[in-house]
């Protein structure tokens, strides 16, 4: 395709643009700041821009168009009608400024109780005493808890040291944990994918802040010792936190503060219907415990005697500010629309159909992979493609054979601790039909890898590009034009 | 997977080769670099940090993962194989030639009791 610069014919309009009627400003900007020369913009027509990005946009692959089981990512389909909330004029019009201005907060009521509201219903979901909805993403709301849980210790005259995060943690869990100044001890899983509780107790002691616990963890197991490692942690004055990234597998059936965690994040981009991997925006709401309330960033909404709203900027044991204004309101919005939707029942069904459709995968796919963690799996399950790789195809040829028959690729060579790993979290929204395309599919890849694995390593075909060369966009990065 | 007879190895998949007068040279495994897949990216450590065995030595970039690469035996690193930064893919193709990572001084043959031999280590990989 034409990049639209190179479709630009000099003096070629969309639009004809009347004479401007008051005197241009130019006479007022100083000389040595003006242009040299005309911006180079695009000379196209009106149509030339609708076709080109009417076109560009096809060569997107998206949930609205395609499976996409990309594991860890809950890639699942959103409701249209939270992006119609999220658009309302009364809330996408409103200036984060205003509930700050004099008076001003009688005039963003609506706004405020909806955070407010919105707050009270994911403690609940959470079985936490308090929420903070300002943490603009997953990263930065386990970056608030790890602040929180710092702010604790510094409180109480605790000398904390470190934190254990198991190897099936996320990734950002020992990122988060070292940049709010804690070292790392990662704790081995045993054989059946969960933390060893014996590696634990060993590396236990007085100087550990805390453990990061990813629930369910990277392998899409759920943690089968959460409550002794709580009871465990708790002993030695270290707090529990939980990365509840992967909340779609239990949202409505499980509670991280009945568990026995002290904070949680939740990403609302991926469990509460705002799309996902766009690369943003996103919500990190933190849950805690009540023993943290008084660390949480500020501000706070509150709820006055009268029944009004408003902001609240006393908490002198407050971390401060995490995020600017109260997070991404929209993000937030939507997961209102979409929690006022469902509702409790309708939360239910999301995370049973979530593991359900996971596991009907698992077990289909069983018998031409192998699994290496067989058993109940959560929201998501992983295999491996080391039979395969016997015949010289590996995890990355199954992607891109997939991208061929029309599904996304899952998630590959993570979580690290599996061979040849693919992840797949097909989640709650894909029916029994599209299920049943996704395995075949895999199944004739299995196949082909046994006979024809040269056409496994030609794939995709099908796609605007080939087979990219991902070593070289690594090693050779051009980072300027 | 190629495993020489000559070297010594350890748990984390690291070779070092004793060259006399306290030097040795390291790199990582065959097996290591398979399991890696193309290498993009090696942050060489700085000539004359000193290491403990089994500390964190460098890291070690692929199309998967960004990956610790531990000290086999303690030193002070004296020499560096500059030619990774322009052709990382050196560690892929000889990973106990060309692909060597750096050379250690100052070494105590000594600490060979905590490394694996070719057979022990060949052992390792056919448990996992």
């Amino acid at each position: 395709m034409k990049l639209i610069y190179e479709q630009s014919r000099p003096g070629r309009r969309g639009v004809r643009v009347p004479e401007c009627s008051v005197p241009r400003a130019k006479a007022r900007i100083p000389a040595r700041l003006r242009r040299k020369e005309p911006a180079a913009l695009p000379e196209v027509s009106e149509l030339d821009v609708i076709r080109h990005y009417t076109n560009l946009s096809r060569l997107n692959f998206s949930v609205d168009t395609n499976y996409y089981p990309l594991g860890s990512c809950t890639m699942k389909y959103n409701p249209k009608v939270c992006e119609k909330v999220a658009r309302l004029d009364g809330f996408a019009k409103l200036h984060p400024l205003l509930p700050q201005l004099r008076n001003g907060g009688m005039l963003t009521q609506g706004a405020l109780k909806v955070l407010y509201e919105l707050e009270r219903m994911l403690a609940e979901v959470t079985g936490m005493a308090e929420m903070t909805l300002q943490p603009m993403a997953g990263a930065n709301g386990e970056l608030t808890g790890a602040m929180i849980i710092a702010a604790y210790h510094a409180a109480r005259g605790n000398d904390k040291k470190r934190f254990l995060i198991p190897d099936s943690a996320h990734g950002t869990n020992p990122a988060t944990a070292a940049i709010a100044g804690y070292g790392v001890t990662p704790i081995p899983s045993d054989g059946e994918g969960c933390m060893d509780l014996k590696a634990l107790e060993k590396e236990l002691s007085d100087d550990v802040a805390g453990v990061m616990l990813t629930a369910p963890n990277t392998l899409g197991l759920f943690e089968k010792h959460v409550q002794t490692i709580c009871r465990l942690v708790h002993e030695v004055d270290g707090l529990m936190y939980c990365d509840g990234a992967n909340m779609n597998a239990f949202v409505g059936r499980v509670r991280p503060g009945d568990l026995g965690f002290d904070v949680v994040h939740l990403n609302l981009h991926k469990t509460f219907a705002t799309p996902h991997g766009g690369g943003g925006p996103g919500a990190g709401a933190v849950g805690v415990v009540e023993k943290l309330r008084p660390f949480l960033p500020i501000s706070r909404v509150i709820k006055r005697d009268d029944g009004t709203y408003a902001l609240d900027y006393e908490a002198p044991q407050s971390i401060g500010y995490i995020a600017p204004f109260y997070g991404n309101f929209g993000v937030l919005l939507r997961a209102y629309a979409y929690l006022r939707m469902l509702g409790a029942e309708g939360l239910r069904e999301v995370s049973t159909h979530a593991v359900l459709n996971a596991n009907y995968v698992r077990v289909k796919l069983r018998e031409k992979y192998e699994t290496p963690y067989d058993r109940m799996c959560m929201h998501e399950c992983v295999i491996s493609a080391r039979r395969q790789e016997r015949h010289g195809v590996r995890a990355l040829d199954i992607a891109k054979a997939l991208l061929d028959r029309g599904f996304h690729a899952p998630t590959v060579y993570f979580p690290l601790i599996v061979h040849e790993a693919l992840m797949i979290e097909p989640t709650e929204t894909e029916s029994k039909e599209t299920l049943d395309a996704f395995i075949a599919a895999m199944e004739e890849i299995a196949e082909l890898a046994e006979t024809e694995p040269a056409r496994l390593h030609a794939a995709p075909v099908t796609t605007p590009v080939g087979r990219l060369d991902e070593a070289a966009a690594a090693r050779e990065m051009i980072l300027t034009a | 997977m190629h495993v020489p007879e000559e070297l010594w190895y350890t748990k984390e998949h690291e070779w070092v080769r004793f060259e006399g007068g306290g030097r040795a040279r390291m790199g990582i495994t065959d097996h290591a670099q398979h399991e890696l897949g193309d290498i993009t990216y090696v942050d060489l450590p700085g000539v004359g940090k000193q290491v403990t065995q089994g500390a964190e030595l460098m890291v070690i970039e692929s199309v998967k993962a960004a990956s610790d690469v531990y000290a086999p035996v303690s030193g002070t690193v004296g020499e560096v194989n500059t030619a990774l930064a322009d052709a990382p893919e050196l560690i892929n193709k000889d990973p106990y030639g060309g692909g060597w990572l750096c050379v250690l001084s100052g070494v105590d043959e000594g600490e060979k009791a905590r490394l694996l031999s070719a057979a022990e280590y060949r052992a390792l990989l056919e448990r996992q």
